[in-house]
This record gives C-alpha cells, sequence and structure tokens, in this order.
C-alpha cells in the first residue's frame, strides 16, 4: 500500500505544466476552429456543431476512417503473431542476441519520411530492389503508383519492416523474465509444446503485449509521414488514411473549421478505443 | 527444448534481420551511385563507386546544419524529459495523491493525438511565445509525448526498489535531494538510460511538427531532405546519402544501451 502524502504533487508538477502547456492550448485552439466558420482576415462566425454533423455524414470521412479502420486492423493482425513467433524463436542466450537486438531495433530508429522515402526508392519498377525483382525476375505487374492493390501491400510490407521489432523486443522481453524452473517443471509434467505457450509463456508476455498492441493501434492510428511520403495517398485516394486527409483538408485547403472537428472525432475515436484495449486487456489482473 | 530445434528456429530471427536489412542495404548501396548510374538502369552493386553525395552533404551548410540542428533539439528534449520525469515518476511509484490515477492516465493519452492534430496550433503557440523557429521549441514540444513515455519506463523502474531504501536513508539523516541524486538515481541507473533511449528515439524519428515549429535557424535534417526532394528535381543519390547519415546516430545509441532495450518495458507497469 502506498503512503498516501498530497505533497508529492509538488514533485508532479513540471511534468503537469509542460505537458499541460503542449496539451491543453493548442487542444483549446482546436476546439475553438471546430465550432466556427473562417473566410480568412481573422474573420470568424458560430457554426456550432455545423461541422460535426457534417462531416459525420460525410462520405469522405466514412471511406478514410474505413480506410484507417482495414490499415491498423491489417497491421495488428500480422504484427503481433509474427512479432511473437519470432521472439519465440529467438534464442535466449549467447553472441547473436546482441546482434539480433541491435538489428531489430535500427528500422524504428530511422526518421519516419527517411522510411518513406527508403521504401520508394526500394520499390521504384525499374531500379528499386523489389520493384526490380518483381517486374523482371517474377514477372508480376508491380507499380504501386498505378495499381492501388501494390500500394496497399505496399504500405503493410512498409509498416510490418518498421513496427514488428517493437513486439518482438517487448515479447523477448517477458519471455526472458522466465525462470528456468517454469520449464523444467513443465518438462516433468509432459506439457507438450503448445501447453507451454499457453499456460507459460504467453501469460508471462501478457502484460509487455499489452503494452506492444496499444503503442501499435495509436501509432499506426495515427501513421502520417510515411504513408504521405511514400504513396502520398493515392493512386487516387486508395491510401489516403484519416491522418492524411485531415492535412489535406486543413493545410491543403485552409479549412480550419471541418479540420478542427475531424481531429476532434479523431481523437475521440482513438481514446475510446485505446481505453476499450486498456480495460480489456487488464480486466483479468484488477479482479 | 532439444539442441537440434534450436538450432532450426534460429532461422526465424536470420531471415527476419535479412528481412530487415534489404531496404537498408538499398538505401547505402544507391547512395554510393552516381545520378547517371541510378536512372540508366538496375544494379544490384555500384558500379562506379562515387563518394560526391557525401561530399555536397558534408560541404554544404544547409546540409550538415541540418543534422546539427536535429541532434541539438533532441538532446535538449532528452534532457527535459528524463529531468522533469525523474521526481514525477517518483511521486507515482511512491505515494498516493488525490488524481493520481487520472493523471497517469490523462498523460498517457498524450500519445494519443495525432501529430497532424497538433501542427497548426503548435505553430500558433510557439509563434505566441516567440520560441518559433528555435531548438527550443521543438525540443518542448516534443515533450508532449515524450515525458508520458519517460514518466511510464521511469516509474516501472522505480517500482523495482525496495521502499526500505527510501526508510534506511530517512532514518540515516539523507534529505530528500541528497538520498534522491546520491542513492536513489544510481540504483535505477538502467531505468534513465532506457527513458533516455525513448525520449532521443521518438524525438529523433518525428518530423511533422519539428518541420511545423522551424523555418531557418532551427531546421532539421529531415525537413532540408523534403525540401531538396522536391526543389533539386530528384536526386536519388543525394536523398539517399543523406538518408543513409540519418541511420547513424540511431545505430549508435542502440548500441550503447543493447543490452537494456530488452528489459526496458518489461519493468514497466501496465
Amino acid at each position: 500500500m502506498k503512503k498516501a502524502y498530497q505533497k508529492a504533487w509538488f514533485l508532479v508538477l513540471p511534468v503537469l505544466l509542460l505537458v499541460a502547456f503542449n496539451a491543453l492550448i493548442p487542444m483549446m485552439t482546436v476546439v475553438n476552429y471546430s465550432v466556427q466558420e473562417t473566410f480568412g482576415n481573422n474573420l470568424f462566425f458560430w457554426e456550432g456543431l455545423g461541422w460535426f454533423e457534417k462531416l459525420l455524414n460525410s462520405d469522405r470521412f466514412h471511406a478514410a476512417l474505413g480506410r484507417q479502420f482495414m490499415f491498423t486492423g491489417l497491421i495488428l493482425v500480422i504484427e503481433v503473431p509474427l512479432g511473437i513467433a519470432i521472439a519465440l524463436a529467438m534464442p535466449r542466450q549467447g553472441i547473436w542476441v546482441p546482434f539480433f537486438l541491435v538489428t531489430m531495433a535500427l528500422p524504428m530508429l530511422i526518421p519516419w519520411n527517411v522510411v518513406g522515402a527508403m521504401w520508394n526508392i526500394f520499390t521504384l519498377p525499374d531500379i528499386g530492389l523489389l520493384g526490380y525483382f518483381m517486374n523482371h525476375t517474377l514477372g508480376i505487374d508491380y507499380d504501386m503508383t498505378q495499381n492501388p492493390f501494390a500500394a496497399w501491400v505496399t504500405i503493410i510490407t512498409m509498416d510490418v519492416w518498421h513496427w514488428t521489432s517493437l513486439v518482438v523486443l517487448l515479447s523477448y522481453a517477458g519471455l526472458v523474465s522466465i525462470p528456468d524452473a517454469y520449464y523444467q517443471a513443465a518438462k516433468i509434467d509432459g506439457a507438450t509444446r503448445w501447453a507451454v505457450f499457453r499456460y507459460i509463456q504467453l501469460p508471462k508476455m501478457k502484460q509487455v503485449l499489452t503494452i506492444a498492441i496499444l503503442l501499435r493501434f495509436m501509432d499506426s492510428f495515427n501513421i502520417y509521414t510515411e504513408i504521405f511520403v511514400l504513396t502520398g495517398g493515392g493512386p487516387g485516394n486508395s491510401t489516403t488514411l484519416l491522418s492524411i486527409d485531415l492535412v489535406k483538408i486543413a493545410l491543403g485547403q485552409f479549412d480550419l473549421g471541418p479540420a478542427a472537428a475531424m481531429s476532434l472525432i479523431y481523437f475521440a475515436i482513438t481514446l475510446l478505443i485505446s481505453w476499450l484495449f486498456y480495460t480489456l486487456m487488464t480486466k483479468d489482473d484488477l479482479k | 527444448m532439444t539442441q537440434p530445434k534450436m538450432r532450426m528456429s534460429i532461422l526465424i530471427p536470420i531471415l527476419y534481420t535479412l528481412f530487415l536489412m534489404l531496404p537498408i542495404y538499398w538505401l547505402v548501396a544507391m547512395s554510393f551511385k552516381t545520378t547517371g548510374e541510378i536512372l540508366s538502369g538496375f544494379s544490384l552493386f555500384p558500379q562506379t563507386w562515387t563518394f560526391d553525395n557525401y561530399r555536397v552533404i558534408f560541404t554544404d551548410p544547409t546540409w550538415y546544419w541540418g543534422y546539427i540542428n536535429s541532434i541539438i533539439y533532441v538532446s535538449l528534449n532528452t534532457v527535459i524529459s528524463v529531468t522533469v520525469a525523474l521526481p514525477a515518476a517518483y511521486a507515482f511509484s511512491r505515494y498516493s495523491f488525490l488524481g493520481d490515477k487520472h493523471l497517469f492516465f490523462w498523460l498517457l493519452t498524450n500519445r494519443m493525438a495525432p501529430a497532424a492534430v497538433f501542427a497548426l496550433p503548435f505553430f500558433q503557440l510557439y509563434s505566441a511565445v516567440e520560441l518559433f523557429d528555435t531548438h527550443l521549441a521543438v525540443a518542448l514540444a516534443h515533450c508532449l509525448f515524450n515525458i508520458p513515455l519517460a514518466v511510464w519506463i521511469l516509474e516501472g523502474f522505480m517500482g523495482g526498489v525496495p521502499k526500505e531504501l527510501d526508510e534506511t536513508a530517512a532514518v540515516d539523516g539523507y534529505s530528500f535531494p541528497r538520498f534522491f541524486v546520491t542513492i536513489f538515481l544510481p540504483s535505477i541507473k538502467a531505468g534513465v538510460g532506457v527513458a533516455a533511449f525513448f525520449c532521443f528515439m521518438f524525438s529523433w524519428v518525428e518530423l511533422l511538427l519539428a518541420k511545423t515549429l522551424t523555418a531557418v535557424a532551427a531546421k532539421p535534417i529531415a525537413a532540408t531532405m523534403t525540401k531538396t526532394a522536391s526543389s533539386a528535381g530528384y536526386e536519388l543519390g543525394l536523398l539517399a546519402a543523406a538518408g543513409t547519415l540519418t541511420i547513424i546516430p540511431g545505430a549508435i545509441v542502440i548500441y550503447f544501451v543493447r543490452n537494456y532495450i530488452a528489459k526496458g518495458f518489461a519493468l514497466g507497469r501496465v
């Protein structure tokens, strides 16, 4: 039991002030814009909840939201099992371990626009390694600037390349914390490989997997730079996810009102789903 | 688990790391090719090695200042984030106070706001306080998502330190600041390292806010790259060289914390 001590607030104060400065003031600006209409020149008119109503009924928003869910759903379904599988196959000790950890962490430390540029160079149909291989060696017609399906395969592959390591590193951290005695006990009981995974390894990984899934959900739902650099949302609108559409409206067309309303709905959806994940996955611990 | 099975399963991480290396290899290979070679067709290795792309970057101030600017604001952000997160994480790990749980969750929610949402308001806010186009502006803005993360990680590590340590120090007559710096901090060294690593990482890779908050004086390398990509035709070789150089600071930092990465989040709380 922790000691109740109200003066602990003073220790939290610097964090509170810095984060509040960055979070609350811009958020209030967004709220302010979301209920107004502007024609430039700093002239604003009251719009009430009009933007929210229009947005929630607009096909464009529904389409972008649908693409966003599809993207996030696909990458979670691929990255989480793949990450767990790789973590399980990793050796627990030896000279390979630091090598694997360093190379696996590398993609996560590359600036996001460089990731986009790198995949662009990689997939160019005639001069990129992957593009050349697909088109000239395998004879598959592959050009992500023309074909929406190819564009989708590319953005999903890019995200798998970029972020699966996060799931691997976190799962691996959970796995190495399991004492050897557990495995020996399982061996004596004659447990199958599946039983070891289901009843020893998975429960131990649950904490870190919760973090992994939450972080992957939040970051993939907010993804912008990589996809913007790689496809620019195209071909057509096929890879225009929510944030790309949002920036198009806010900075491209300078429609501050609708963009602000969209931001708030976007934020609310992220918050709601994260909270659901969080409560669902920690439910057992609270009992 | 038997020995032969272990040997077979090591193929999975090997194949995975190969997959990770392919696009990076291509970027590095591109950076040593001449523009003529790149555009003339496909070649697996550079046919004529050239260092011209790198020479341009190291001799042109707009290029190399991009790197210096990025490193300045990333370091500044890492120092600020970890410094203010330390006492807060201590408070969360040792005491219960009014609204502590709500505050903790609220901090985490700041990671969920899409940066795209904040771009314009951030520009207005930092222009209003006259910090626009300074390193400090970017460093402070990145605190939005780095402080919550640092608090989260540090709190996990501090939870692993027995409370008896604090009590013994108090009995021995240590003042709180002295105890914190000379006894407590050394015992969570690994946690500070991991928190700093993650702050460095997320500040280094972020572009949208960094680009929004700077114009000339504090322009990050990533923004210099996007500008070059669009203005100077499409100089793939130069772009590839600049991209390759952005990987290096990250690689150095990972090398130093390699033994702690795996542990980093494992001790964190959920």
